[in-house]
């Protein structure tokens, strides 16, 4: 019985134990980058950033059908040129960066469908918006699994400039030029990860396995390293546990992998023994000092 | 020997100047008080000093030292108190200079880190996230990771606003050991009895300096009078200075 409701589908079936391969993977490399995101107080930019690429993989597409090469190449692309683009013109004009992204994103998210919806069917805009976490062949599964080694990797080395950019920006300032660069390298390693959940989670749902993770981890740690870990475990538990379900309930499966992230969201926010509702709820006695 | 150099400075923004004209020398040791109303200039000028904001005419030098080399403590820190980093973290970021973003942080490191908590009076909150320190002991961190910093010109900007009149006293002791230490010590402060006592040289700014040099003939009833009147709002639709430049 167990067997057969937990290990099976993955057994039995090579899509699940792909699909599973690529979710994990996920969750390594996003919901690190997702922490820093929340913390940097820019998860809503990491999901401008999630429809800028749209545009980018379109064309790809547009120039070379579903070709995993052209469409990631265009994705790349693109992110960087929104996320390059939205800085500048924030910086030269009195435009916030939220505000510049929130523009770039509706246009680049109106401008992807319709080149998609040029070329392409219905089923081919589907897959855009929403992935097809079952259908991922060899090479993709290679790209997501390059993609979170390499963020890892990125990420290890910018940590320190990382983190005090986020504490004390003008204090990283005075005393090193590491702060720019590390930022920049910050935005790259948010667009390499949405290009990754993309192939798998489309571009709309991408960047809820970078953000629910890391929302959930602020619910269960106090400390940075702490908050990785758990954004890592509950992103992959949300990845076993979707692909599970949308199995056994015959549900679409990247939709369920984000429901399944929701749901550990919801339990977050009210048993979560940082700041849940419960502890508000039935506060404990104060303590002596 | 002079630390610091300034010569026909002019700082500001937007080429609106908030520093004007400023001529003089900083001692290498000198214990300095920048005095002036709200809106004369200090913080500018320690912007400047620590290479944050380009002279708009003049210059300043600073014996061969990199701007970086200056340990900064700004009036209201950029820190994100919500971030989820605890207060020996913050701290052990002092030595940077020393360990860049890859170096590591041995036993000899740690020793540092945990004397200049102890300096502080902060021993036992090595492992609280900063977001539960109290502003007078968040003051106390930033001056342990001053320490660590172990730099030779420390410019301070209001360091004992807005904190208890004990914490302002063992900060000040701090500011005393590092005069001592022979390094150069330039703080920004309102209270004018405070500098008296513990401040030899003082600089009285208004946008332009009124006087400096020692802190009693500085310090008089008709130079504080002076700076008030000279420190009128900038002027949107000022004329384009025409003091020649050197």
């Amino acid at each position: 019985m167990f067997y057969a409701v937990f290990i099976a589908p993955f057994a039995d079936f090579e899509f699940m134990r792909r699909a599973l391969v690529g979710s994990l993977a996920l969750a390594l490399g996003a919901p690190p980058v997702g922490v820093f995101l929340m913390l940097r107080r820019m998860s809503l930019i990491g999901d401008a950033m999630a429809h800028a690429i749209l545009p980018g993989a379109a064309i790809g597409f547009l120039l070379a059908g579903l070709s995993l090469f052209a469409m990631a190449g265009g994705g790349l692309i693109a992110g960087f040129l929104i996320a390059l683009g939205a800085g500048l013109i924030a910086r030269a004009t009195q435009l916030k960066e939220d505000a510049s992204l929130a523009a770039f994103f509706l246009v680049a998210l109106a401008l992807g469908v319709t080149i998609v919806s040029v070329k392409g069917s219905n089923v081919d805009l589907m897959h855009f918006l929403f992935g097809s976490v079952l259908a991922v062949d060899d090479p993709t599964l290679l790209l997501i699994v390059g993609i979170s080694s390499l963020s890892l990797v990125i990420l290890a080395l910018i940590w320190r400039p990382l983190v005090l950019e986020c504490v004390d920006p003008g204090f990283l300032r005075s005393v090193s030029r590491a702060g720019g660069p590390a930022h920049i390298a910050f935005l790259a390693l948010v667009v390499l990860n949405l290009v990754g959940g993309f192939q798998a989670l489309g571009t709309l749902l991408a960047v809820g396995v970078m953000i629910l993770p890391a929302v959930i981890s602020r619910f269960w740690a106090r400390d940075i390293t702490a908050m990785i870990g758990v954004a890592v475990a509950s992103a992959a538990i949300c990845g076993y546990a979707g692909l599970l379900v949308s199995f056994h309930a015959n549900l679409p499966s990247g939709p369920t992998i984000i429901l399944a992230a929701g749901a550990l969201y919801a339990v977050s926010v009210v048993v979560g023994p940082v700041g849940g509702l419960l502890w508000l709820a039935w506060p404990r006695r104060h303590l002596e000092a | 020997m002079a630390q610091l150099r300034f010569r026909n400075l002019t700082l500001g923004y937007e080429r609106h100047p908030a520093v004007h004209h400023l001529d003089g020398e900083v001692e290498t040791g000198a214990l300095v008080a920048i005095v002036g109303p709200n809106g004369a200039g200090k913080s500018t000028l320690f912007k400047g000093i620590v290479g944050a904001l380009k002279p708009l005419a003049g210059a300043i030098e600073r014996d061969g030292l990199d701007p970086r080399d200056i340990a900064y403590l700004p009036q209201v820190a950029e820190i994100d108190r919500s971030f989820p980093i605890n207060a020996y973290d913050v701290v052990a970021m002092g030595l940077w200079r020393a360990k860049g973003a890859f170096g590591g942080i041995g036993g000899k490191d740690h020793q540092a880190i945990e004397a200049a908590i102890a300096a502080v009076g902060l021993t036992g909150f090595e492992q609280r996230p900063i977001g539960t320190l109290s502003g007078g002991q968040m003051q106390r961190l930033l001056f342990a990771r001053l320490l660590l910093q172990d730099a030779r010109v420390i410019v301070l900007d209001e360091p004992f606003t807005a904190i208890d009149a004990k914490t302002a006293a063992d900060l000040l002791e701090l500011v005393r050991k590092w005069h001592g230490e022979r390094r150069t010590v330039l703080a920004a402060l309102h209270d004018i009895d405070l500098v008296r006592a513990n401040f030899p040289q003082a600089l009285l700014l208004a946008r332009e300096p009124v006087a400096w040099g020692a802190t009693r003939e500085v310090l008089t009833a008709d130079n504080l009078a002076k700076a008030r009147r000279m420190c009128e709002a900038f002027d949107e639709y000022a004329e384009a200075c025409v003091v020649a430049a050197e």
